[in-house]
């Protein structure tokens, strides 16, 4: 079940200490998740050929989708353990809002794995041909958009729990609601490299951003206490 | 009337087609799902007042 | 308030249990007269005979979009006010939604090929529809996967609702995707100018076409209320068993 030792002081901070060791710990979280985002990158020029001029022309693009993909991977466990043991049922009496816990379950879970292949994004899409300078600027947005998948994803992941079907549906779910980082996300860098300017596309990310902040937590909130019912 | 769409005719017949099809289609499911839950309820109904009037006679 | 009176599931069935013929019969007097508007209208200068696609084309995105509309709001009563017959209404409305989504994707693409010489064109619009069916294919798929009723009532509202506020972002963010790729698109009309001539099949079928929703919508909601008659039924004859 984990530690739940809440220090009176920061319930908050103990919960999320005790999601990131299990999200670190379990099965190897960050590993898994590297490694399938590496996977997916290596077998873009193995479908599409190593030239290395088609495939500088779609790096940017095709790293976001493969960040979306790859942020898919744990939704499945995110909920589902802690529901299942009735950890939820301790924290539903707990200090914390349902809404605050959710968050920072998918906090601890983007430090976890989203933080990784954020880290990794630039390394892929230069490796891929990008420009070297495009590096700060996909990191960023990497790192925006991997939060703005996590916390969707979350909502997603909570709307299944207690359904028969996991991992596809909540793909199924939640891919629709993914399009506009990635369009953005894409758009950014596609305009970076081309040269034209990248303030609009960067604020639309960002926007997005936060409006996965202020949505996810209501949805999972409202999903959470649906389940445990 | 003109039924003639010349060299559209494939895509013309084609749309009202599929569209005939899948409306119909949903049409005919709605109705038999309606009706198969009306016939099962009721047949459910029927065997409760029966039972109730057994056990009225004994 | 009629709404809250019309919520007893009861009432809803005897109320409109001998409206729904009638809705039967207007449907079809109306797809009766649009059909023969269809067909009696002349070919477009442009298009020629192509534009009859359009009377079944923009109907069948117009109610796309409606039936999302009316799921969005059931699901919103359903949350809120928690009433069992609004759960009954956002869940029998999905279907029939998904289905004149794939109808406007697919007569879409039938007008596209001979229109712009491509089945399909990646442009703002399409795209959007079709984010807009995958919507209808998840909103299903996570109703049948929970088999608690009431919880699936719940959690489909939920993601309805986010749908809702998510489709406009949506259609935004394709819109804005696709003036990035200008130089990709084939050939863009914004739509053909309606002429007075086709505004009368349009529009009867468009009318045609709602009619046929209301008539499926009531007939489905009615199978709904049946559905959860029978399972408590049976649940307390179940009970009552297992416990002599």
């Amino acid at each position: 079940m984990g530690e739940l030792k809440a220090s009176p002081a920061s319930p908050s901070l103990a919960l999320l200490k005790r999601d990131l060791g299990l999200s670190l710990a379990r099965g190897g979280g960050p590993v898994l998740a590297a490694g399938f985002y590496l996977t997916l990158m290596a077998m873009v020029p193995l479908s599409l050929g190593p030239e290395a001029q088609t495939l500088s022309k779609i790096a940017p693009g095709l790293t976001w989708l493969c960040l979306a993909l790859a942020s898919l991977l744990s939704l499945e466990r995110l909920f589902e353990r802690d529901y299942e043991d009735g950890v939820f049922d301790l924290l539903r009496t707990g200090p914390l809002a349902l809404e605050w816990v959710a968050f920072l379950k998918c906090l601890a879970q983007w430090l976890g794995t989203g933080l990784i292949l954020s880290l990794m994004t630039p390394v892929v899409m230069i490796l891929l041909g990008a420009p070297v300078g495009v590096a700060g600027l996909a990191l960023v947005a990497a790192l925006i958009g991997s939060l703005s998948f996590a916390l969707i994803g979350g909502a997603g992941a909570s709307l299944t729990l207690g359904s028969r079907k996991g991992g596809v549906l909540i793909a199924l779910l939640v891919l629709p609601f993914y399009v506009p980082p990635v369009i953005f996300g894409a758009g950014l860098m596609q305009a970076f490299v081309t040269g034209a300017p990248v303030f609009q596309a960067l604020s639309l990310l960002c926007a997005y951003g936060l409006f996965a902040l202020a949505l996810g937590p209501i949805a999972m909130g409202a999903a959470l206490r649906s389940a445990l019912n | 009337m003109d039924l003639d769409m010349g060299k559209y005719a494939f895509f013309v017949w084609g749309s009202y087609g599929v569209t005939a099809l899948a409306l119909l289609s949903l049409t005919v499911l709605s109705v038999r799902a309606h009706r198969d839950r009306a016939a099962k309820l009721k047949a459910l109904q029927e065997t409760l007042a029966a039972e109730k009037a057994q056990k009225v006679d004994a | 308030m009629i709404i809250s009176w019309l919520a007893n599931p009861d009432r809803f069935s005897k109320v409109f249990a001998p409206v729904r013929p009638w809705v039967a019969g207007l449907s079809l007097v109306l797809f009766a007269w649009g059909l023969y508007l269809c067909f009696a209208s002349p070919e477009d200068y442009q298009q020629g005979d192509t534009v009859r696609i359009m009377y079944i084309h923009v109907p069948a995105a117009w109610m796309a979009l409606f039936t999302y509309l009316v799921m969005g709001v059931a699901s919103f009563f359903g949350l809120i006010f928690r009433h069992a017959l609004a759960d009954a209404a956002a869940k029998a409305a999905a279907p029939i939604g998904a289905v004149f989504t794939a109808l406007a994707l697919i007569t879409g693409s039938l007008w596209g090929k001979p229109m712009w010489g491509t089945w399909w064109e990646w442009d703002g619009r399409m795209t959007s529809v079709l984010v807009l069916f995958l919507f209808y294919i998840g909103y299903i798929a996570l109703h049948a996967s929970i088999e608690d009723e009431q919880r699936a009532a719940k959690s489909t509202a939920i993601l309805a609702l986010i749908g809702l506020i998510n489709l406009p972002i949506i259609k935004f963010s394709v819109d804005w995707w696709n003036t990035l790729h200008q130089g990709a698109s084939v050939f863009r009309p914004d739509g053909p100018t309606v002429a007075p001539s086709m505004l009368w099949p349009l529009l009867v079928m468009a009318l045609a076409y709602k009619a046929l929703f209301v008539w499926l919508w009531l007939i489905r909601i009615d199978t709904e209320i049946l559905s959860r008659k029978y399972n408590g039924l049976r649940a307390r004859l179940g009970f009552r068993e297992g416990g002599a």
